[in-house]
């Protein structure tokens, strides 16, 4: 256990401040103003794409706890925006690296992290939710290539994507989980059709993909013909790990309590109900300790120790944490928490109210929280799995 | 540079568990707990053998000269083992002395501290759980009057750390003319609590002040944390390991995901618990600015999963878990008490409010 501060790390420190300040006309509101030139800018100094070798594109730095964190606090502090986390650079990227051939390395890591791709994530089905590898959609070999036919749900940013990677069935005659393929396609292949599906916040912030007859060449295939289960476990873990990241907690903690400073009720600051600040105190309690349950897992990912249960509570925990966090804010908001579309009361354009509403379908997607209480009791405890019921 | 234990760490707390395995096995613990006469004396001497009694005195008066950290991983162990023993005041009677005691106080109490001849205790409750039944204690031309509820170690220490209503701190023989000790008898047998009664008894000031108060708050906040940590992690796993033995319906119950959810519920919660006690603990030796919000929040934290894991791994062992004869009882009980001691998690976070200047 050794956090402190040498000169080396605080000059480090200095430097990413010193980046931030230096760029104050680049972003406003933790948002840049070109997201792109942003990308390429934090990539370039080693605040994205940190860790991935340089010949992909990265920048190519060991695994450093400290100066992960130090970068962490200094973007928080100053309000400015992360590099880009889609599921191409937090799920794909991870998983190429693991499993990928070396052309396919090369080929789609580089423009992914600089935002040149965009990618979308085809595993859901209507009929394969939390089981997941009862997946339908099949895909049959003709010639060099394959025939893709059926569909997909919960796919966010389809509508703006340029590739997809996608679970598909390859041997229909194999067992559930040995039957399944990893693939690449861009979004343009003929017969490839895309539906926004609208959600309780009003958005679309899924879409319904559906394939008739899409042709996709064999070399579309990450790691093997028929290991796509095992392809896919690889980016689910990573998943898991964006889902619940706790420098975005931390964010959102901070938020709150300037919320709570700045809201009154009947000229009362919402801090000084002792009742509101309890709950906030609570929640801080609860942030910090998945904040250094962090950096735990950050070590023991560098020193390859297995982190065991301490990985697999994040996603379970700082999803709900989250939902928590905006709950409180709606509450703090009182009346106020009502509003929701653009009028002279809303508050931060509505950001907590479709945080409230979006963070429950995170508690939900990306394995529920129901599947990861599975997960936790069966992987992490070594408790049995329920028994398959007798064929009907 | 890095969040994790040291091997050394690791093996001390592992070689501290089986000590206490033999030393303070259920058994022990049990008889101690019937059994008023019983002062837990070879408990006592089986951990000043394996060095704990001076795990923060410096070398040079005959301690180990550890961390904050390693002391709140042997809490862990002891709090695991329901051990009999008042460590508290093994850590804050040195941390009191080195914070404000003369170099003749330190060079006469922390040997005998260190080889465990001589036990401290501290009665700091009031000044930070709040005053109860009209307790607390007045100082005035090096003599204390009043009285000092809920301290751990008090019916039996040899030298006693009181704090008074004004937040100064007092050095306090065991001998002293005008104490008068009375046990609180409480719901965790495992640890009996003192009320100290004190008629013009004489006391040595120590300086330091408030702001030594709040030190060893922090301490008491971080090693009550780290108690609770152990405690629950066993009740978490006596309850896995009913679970996937015991047959209901044809099948091992942990098999349902009506239970190993409970399982799993207890396991999300505890696991972030041991990363902040952890930090709680470094942050006290090595992080001075965040070292009282982070104890806080330990203590708050672990008071709140504490409560949470103890009801439900009594539950997951169904009637059994309320017997007498599982002892499962004395993992909860002594969650309870560590919940309540030293203030509460309203309390608590009400201070934790206070220090980030959240609250007046």
């Amino acid at each position: 256990m050794d956090l402190s501060e040498t000169p080396e790390m605080a000059a480090f420190r200095g430097e990413v401040r010193g980046f931030l300040d230096a760029r104050r006309d680049d972003y406003a509101q933790g948002a840049a103003k070109d997201v792109l030139a942003w990308q390429r800018e934090l990539i370039a100094a080693g605040y994205a794409a940190r860790t991935i070798p340089r010949e992909y594109g990265g920048y190519g730095a060991q695994p450093d706890i400290l100066r992960s964190r130090i970068i962490a606090e200094e973007f928080i502090a100053a309000g400015a925006p992360r590099g880009m986390a889609g599921q191409g650079i937090s799920m794909l990227v991870p998983t190429l690296l693991e499993v990928g051939s070396e052309e396919q390395k090369a080929r789609w890591i580089g423009p992914t992290l600089r935002g040149e791709i965009l990618w979308c994530q085809g595993y859901s089905e209507p009929g394969a939710g939390s089981d997941l590898a009862n997946l339908q959609t099949k895909a049959v070999e003709d010639g060099n290539d394959f025939i893709i036919s059926g569909s997909k749900i919960w796919t966010s940013t389809a509508h703006m994507a340029q590739m997809m990677f996608c679970l598909v069935r390859t041997e229909p005659q194999a067992a559930k989980h040995e039957g399944i393929s990893y693939m690449l396609f861009p979004m343009d292949t003929p017969g490839i059709e895309v539906r926004p599906l609208k959600t309780m916040t009003g958005g679309s912030e899924f879409n319904e993909v559906f394939f008739t007859d899409v042709r996709v060449p064999q070399s579309a295939v990450v790691g093997g013909r028929g290991r796509g289960w095992f392809v896919a476990n690889a980016t689910l873990k990573h998943e898991r790990g964006m889902l619940g990241d706790p420098n975005a907690t931390e964010a959102r903690l901070a938020a709150l309590i300037e919320l709570m400073k700045s809201e009154t009720v009947d000229g009362q600051r919402v801090i000084d109900n002792p009742v509101f600040r309890d709950r906030l105190m609570q929640l801080q309690g609860r942030v910090l300790s998945m904040k250094f349950n962090g950096l735990r897992l950050l070590t023991s990912q560098i020193t390859r120790e297995p982190a065991g249960l301490a990985a697999m509570i994040v996603k379970l925990q700082g999803c709900e944490l989250n939902h928590q966090l905006a709950a409180l804010a709606i509450d703090a908001l009182g009346e106020l928490g009502i509003l929701y579309t653009d009028g002279p009361h809303l508050r931060a354009k509505g950001r907590w109210q479709w945080n409230y509403m979006f963070d429950l379908g995170l508690i939900i997607g990306g394995g529920t929280a129901q599947i990861q209480k599975n997960i936790i009791s069966e992987r992490g405890l070594g408790m049995p799995r329920e028994p398959k019921p007798a064929a009907a | 540079m890095d969040f994790a234990l040291t091997s050394d760490q690791k093996l001390m707390q592992e070689s501290l568990s089986r000590t206490l395995a033999d030393a303070s096995s259920l058994d022990r613990v049990r008889k101690f707990a019937g059994d008023l006469t019983d002062k837990g004396g070879d408990v006592w001497q089986a951990v000043a053998d394996f060095g704990l009694t001076g795990i923060v005195i410096p070398e040079e008066h005959g301690g180990l000269g550890l961390t904050m950290l390693d002391a709140a991983l042997a809490s862990e162990a002891l709090g695991a083992a329901v051990a009999p023993v008042a460590f508290m005041g093994v850590v804050l009677g040195p941390l009191a002395l080195m914070g404000g005691g003369t170099a003749e106080q330190q060079a006469e109490w922390l040997p005998k501290l260190a080889s465990g001849a001589v036990m401290a205790a501290a009665a700091i409750s009031e000044p930070i759980a709040g005053a109860r039944d009209g307790a607390g204690v007045t100082a005035k031309a090096g003599k204390l009057t009043g009285k000092a509820l809920f301290v751990p170690g008090g019916l039996a220490a040899g030298l006693l750390i009181v704090a008074d209503t004004a937040g100064g701190l007092h050095l306090m023989r065991g001998d002293a003319p005008g104490l008068t000790r009375s046990l609180m008898p409480g719901l965790d047998e495992t640890r009996r609590l003192a009320e100290l009664a004190f008629d013009n008894t004489p006391a040595e000031p120590l300086s330091g002040g408030a702001a030594l108060l709040a030190r060893l708050r922090d301490a008491g906040w971080v090693l009550i944390a780290a108690d609770s940590l152990g405690a629950a992690q066993v009740m978490l796993d006596k309850a896995v390991a009913y679970a996937k033995e015991r047959r209901q319906f044809d099948r091992v119950i942990g098999s349902f995901q009506a239970v190993k959810h409970m399982c799993a519920e207890m396991a999300a919660e505890l696991e972030p618990c041991r990363s902040l006690v952890w930090y709680a603990a470094y942050a006290f030796d090595s992080a001075p600015a965040e070292a009282s919000l982070m104890a806080a929040h330990a203590k708050a934290l672990t008071s709140e999963v504490g409560r949470f894991v103890a009801r439900t791994a009594t539950e997951v062992h169904g009637g059994m878990g309320i017997t007498d004869l599982l002892g499962l009882h004395f993992w909860f009980k002594r969650l309870g008490l560590n919940r309540q001691l030293l203030g509460g998690p309203e309390r608590v976070r009400e201070i934790a409010a206070r220090l980030q200047g959240l609250a007046a």
